[in-house]
């Protein structure tokens, strides 16, 4: 049993390592990791499960499709995470939560699932990449000098040839932006 | 030794008092799949979990469609009691109250 022991006792400092770093990029970039610790590690502990398992940190309250180009959206910080903690002061899991719920002046209820079903996200899919195909064809003549790309994770935009490698804002890859304008 | 996939297993029965067939469907890495586990386990009721993301191909196509007709989103955890009531998410009140606390 020495050796299982010692494989927890590694997982449990990697989750450790990997809340602290969380925690620490949350609170630089004005988000709040969920304050009950406990509930949290939990939460990274399926985070670094589901990296193992299919590749990317795919939401830990979510069905993964095992499938990386599906699960984008759901990739965590997903792009539901804002409008979940506008609307009820914490993402879908509650590994993010606002500024009223980290002081303890809301409590976290069940948040009823953003994300659209199956057939709309591919049909949402197909509309932006043939929106994608069009603005590829554009010239940007006179009025934009560069194209503009949107951070889906957190809105950031910016104006270059191709999107950053990773959000300078959330650390979002490369992957997750979307032509804008 | 793969100690990420040690806790996984895809699920159970626990035996107690018969409120009707209950159901819960989640995911092993979901903390309010764990929570709804715990408070059916706490209310010492008979009941089935299930570990939806340990399934693969036809088993999970299966269990994908059964959730489907109960809520499009597809939604953990989910319970189901008696095969017709549906409760999504971890809802205290609502689940004891089903359940007849």
């Amino acid at each position: 049993m020495k050796e299982e022991e010692a494989a927890e006792e590694g997982i449990s400092e990697e989750v450790d390592k990997v809340y602290r770093r969380l925690n620490d990029q949350a609170e630089k970039s004005g988000y709040h990791l969920n304050p009950d610790v406990e509930f949290t590690k939990d939460l990274v502990w399926g985070l670094l499960a589901n990296e193992k398992r299919y590749g990317y940190w795919s939401c830990p309250c979510r069905l993964s499709a095992n499938n990386k180009e599906e699960d984008l959206d759901i990739i965590c910080p997903c792009y539901y995470r804002d409008p979940d903690l506008n609307d009820y002061g914490a993402c879908y899991c509650a590994l993010y939560v606002s500024d009223e719920v980290f002081r303890g002046e809301r409590e976290i209820e069940s948040i009823p699932e953003r994300r659209p079903p199956h057939e709309q996200r591919e049909t949402s899919r197909a509309e932006e990449r043939k929106r994608a195909e069009m603005m590829e064809t554009m010239e940007f003549t006179g009025e934009l000098s560069k194209p503009v790309w949107r951070c889906k994770v957190c809105g950031y935009l910016c104006a270059m040839d191709e999107p950053p490698g990773v959000c300078p804002i959330c650390k979002a890859r490369k992957e997750r932006f979307e032509r804008f304008m | 030794m793969d100690i990420f996939n040690q806790n996984t297993e895809k699920g159970n029965h626990v035996s107690g008092i018969d409120r009707g067939k209950v159901v819960m469907y989640g995911l092993s890495t979901c903390v309010w799949c764990k929570k709804t586990k715990k408070l059916l386990t706490d209310l010492g009721v008979d009941f089935d979990y299930m570990y939806v993301d340990t399934l693969e191909g036809e088993e999970e196509n299966q269990v994908v469609e059964e959730l489907r007709r109960f809520n499009p989103s597809i939604a953990f955890p989910t319970t189901i009691i008696k095969g017709e009531k549906a409760i999504v998410g971890f809802k205290e009140k609502e689940i004891r109250e089903a359940l007849g606390f």
